[in-house]
């Protein structure tokens, strides 16, 4: 199976086109990120002079946590919109007549949603980090937060957990059908990662970079897993009728 | 079924953060929203701080989700409707065959704005030189049928009508040929290419599909929605082909607009642009003036015969009758199974007998007299008070003899016309003597 680039940027730009003009998407990239940055940054002004090693290592762990929050629900906003999206504006059935295969399509839809979301976390926490080495009263905050397996955990979660929030929120957005449906059920079923997160929070996990790259590496597994599940699951006779292909070979057909 | 006293309570307070919980995802999420909450005061109990950052992040996430939701435009406002646009007319009771003269102005330019699109390269006879080959081609939706060993061919350049009452198959079929459902059995050969699992890429790109709704993105350009079809056909730099096919439906200055503030009739228009787009050898086209004025309607009729012109096969599900008797070279009479296939011209023929209406000033006194000697008569029957209508083997024979006759016989005579049943007459004929439409 060979891609095409083109197509797949075809899809990307008119992705980022859409997204630039829908309300509500840009409405959730831009408050839930504020949200989830009001909860640490009052946290670290808080934060008094020679506080013990413990409370900065749990305050580098839930603000972690709520970090890593981000790019999962960011994406699962976006992507959970993807396909029913098109389905209820009508886009699907023109979009299903041209040329472009389903690998294409999906790829095409992940990349427009992955690197907005990816963006942010990022861009957050430059923010606390930047924020803790200003203003936190303690340094040992500032070394807590980026502390190399914060930082690993972050450059590589960050992407990872988004590519599985958006693989889960597309195969949702196959089989829904309504958009609020698919974004509840999307943010729902996207939260599992976050488990490993929550343990290291909760310092059952000791944060570590060999941790950070397993978790990576699963992460990475999972998601890969669940782009082709998506793009088995992706089939265009039962987008357009709701009905499944009645026989082996009509299954294939229509793929 | 009529619903427990707990589901009433659950959709009455419609549990499951703003969405009623009235089908199976509904209850889900309000299962997990409330395994979430229980889960939530479990970690309370033993780690307080991160308990209620997660809460509140939890529930802005839902709150935030219900409060935006409520206000997103999901889809925008249906455009105002047309005011030129015809009433739907699903099977019309008359037909006019020729447009109005007053129609014709503005038509004389579509063709050649149509030739500035280039020749289409893609176009590829199939090895016996159809461009489409179908046989026996069925498709169930379980225990459903949506048509049956439904048998055609197409020849290339061809303008093809698809004809038949509400859920007689039509679309299913154009969209089986066009690789977005797949048959059930039977075969077909589509552009050249044989409709099989592997060829649905390739059968895709010499192809191009217009569905009844042209499903825009309203929230992009129309330029910008040309850009992404152009895009997903593998056109490098487009814009020239853009601008062709926008001049082609006489859109050139309407190519900034946002799709969703633009009128049914247009975005039927942009539509057809974007299907004009890569030069396809076949086109689908599925209704392709519903909601059209008359003006736009011609100019789409217009763009058919340029098409056809240039090689281009028209594959057109219509509704409307006089475009269908106008347009197409052959139809195809489909009720889930295929009626009847042929010109119209062959259709009248199989189903009619010819005959010529004559009508004269004053009843004929001994009308046996005068029709039964005539040459090429084969019966007559009286359809008034003074006029009759005559089955005749051939009514270039029996005209002038049916005129001397009445001469001889003292009539004056009136009008003597052949009488030409309509494509409408062959539909409704095909169709009533068909059992399974009378249950439709």
């Amino acid at each position: 199976m060979s891609l095409d680039a083109g197509r797949i940027l075809a899809v990307v730009r008119k992705e980022f086109r859409a997204l630039r003009r829908n309300r509500f998407i840009i409405g959730t990239m831009t408050v839930l990120p504020v949200i989830f940055l009001i909860s640490p940054m009052i946290e670290i002004f808080r934060l008094s002079p020679g506080i013990s090693e413990e409370v900065v290592q749990r305050l580098a762990g839930s603000t972690f946590l709520l970090l890593m929050i981000i790019p999962v629900v960011v994406p699962a906003a976006i992507a959970a919109y993807s396909v029913v999206g098109e389905r209820e504006q009508g886009t699907l059935e023109p979009l299903l007549t041209t040329p472009v295969r389903r690998e294409e399509l999906l790829l095409g839809k992940a990349a427009a949603a992955i690197v907005p979301s990816v963006g942010i976390a990022y861009l957050l926490f430059a923010v606390v980090a930047v924020c803790a080495k200003l203003f936190a009263a303690d340094p040992a905050v500032t070394t807590a937060l980026l502390q190399s397996s914060q930082v690993v955990g972050e450059i590589l979660f960050a992407p990872l957990l988004a590519g599985w929030s958006i693989w889960v929120g597309i195969a949702i957005s196959s089989r829904a059908s309504d958009v609020r449906v698919a974004q509840q059920l999307g943010t729902l079923a996207s939260l599992p990662p976050l488990v490993v997160v929550v343990l290291i929070d909760l310092q059952v996990l000791t944060p570590s970079v060999s941790l950070a790259l397993t978790f990576a590496a699963v992460l990475l597994v999972a998601d890969v897993g669940m782009w082709g599940v998506v793009s088995a699951m992706f089939d265009r006779e039962r987008l357009l009728t709701g009905a499944r292909a009645t026989s082996g070979r009509s299954r294939r057909a229509a793929g | 079924m009529q619903p427990t006293s707990g589901a009433r309570w659950f959709t009455r307070r419609q549990v499951g953060f703003g969405f009623r919980p009235v089908t199976w995802q509904g209850w889900l999420i309000t299962a997990v929203a409330i395994a979430l909450v229980v889960a939530l005061l479990v970690l309370l109990r033993t780690s307080r701080g991160i308990a209620v950052v997660a809460a509140v992040a939890v529930l802005a996430v839902y709150l935030g989700t219900a409060a935006l939701l409520g206000g997103v435009p999901r889809a925008a406002p249906a455009p105002a409707p047309d005011p030129l646009a015809p009433p739907p007319t699903s099977h019309p009771t008359s037909f006019t065959t020729s447009p109005p003269a007053s129609f014709t102005t503005s038509l004389a330019t579509a063709p050649a704005r149509v030739a500035m699109l280039a020749t289409p390269s893609a176009g590829l006879p199939s090895p016996d030189g159809a461009a489409l080959v179908v046989g026996h081609l069925t498709k169930r939706f379980g225990e459903r049928t949506a048509f049956e060993d439904v048998s055609f061919t197409v020849a290339p350049g061809e303008v093809f009508g698809f004809l038949g009452p509400n859920g007689a198959g039509k679309t299913t079929t154009a969209r089986t040929l066009g690789t977005l459902i797949a048959p059930t059995s039977g075969s077909a050969v589509v552009a050249g290419i044989p409709l099989l699992t592997e060829n649905g890429t390739e059968i895709r790109n010499r192809i191009s599909i217009m569905p009844e709704n042209p499903g825009l993105y309203l929230r992009l350009t129309v330029i910008e929605n040309l850009e992404l079809f152009a895009g997903l056909y593998g056109l490098r730099h487009p814009r020239p082909r853009i601008d062709a096919a926008l001049e082609a439906v006489n859109l050139g200055a309407r190519g900034r607009d946002l799709c969703g503030s633009l009128s049914k009739g247009l975005r039927q228009r942009v539509g057809l642009a974007r299907a004009l787009l890569s030069d396809p050898a076949i086109m689908f086209l599925d209704e392709p003036t519903s909601g059209l004025d008359p003006v736009a309607a011609r100019e789409v009729h217009d763009l058919i015969n340029d098409l056809r012109q240039r090689g281009v096969t028209v594959f057109l599900t219509t509704h409307r009758l006089e475009e269908a008797e106008r347009l197409c070279d052959r139809v195809a009479i489909l009720n889930s199974r295929l009626r009847s296939v042929g010109r119209t011209d062959e259709l009248r023929e199989k189903l009619f007998s010819r005959s010529l209406a004559v009508e004269t000033a004053a009843p004929l006194a001994a009308p046996d007299g005068v029709f039964d000697g005539a040459t090429g008569v084969e019966g007559w029957r009286s359809d008034g008070d003074s006029s009759y209508v005559l089955s005749v083997t051939d009514p270039r024979v029996a005209a002038p003899a049916v005129t001397r006759a009445l001469v001889a016989a003292g009539a004056d005579v009136l009008s003597i016309v052949e009488s030409r049943h309509s494509l409408e007459d062959v539909y409704l004929e095909l169709i009533d003597e068909d059992p399974e439409a009378a249950a439709r």
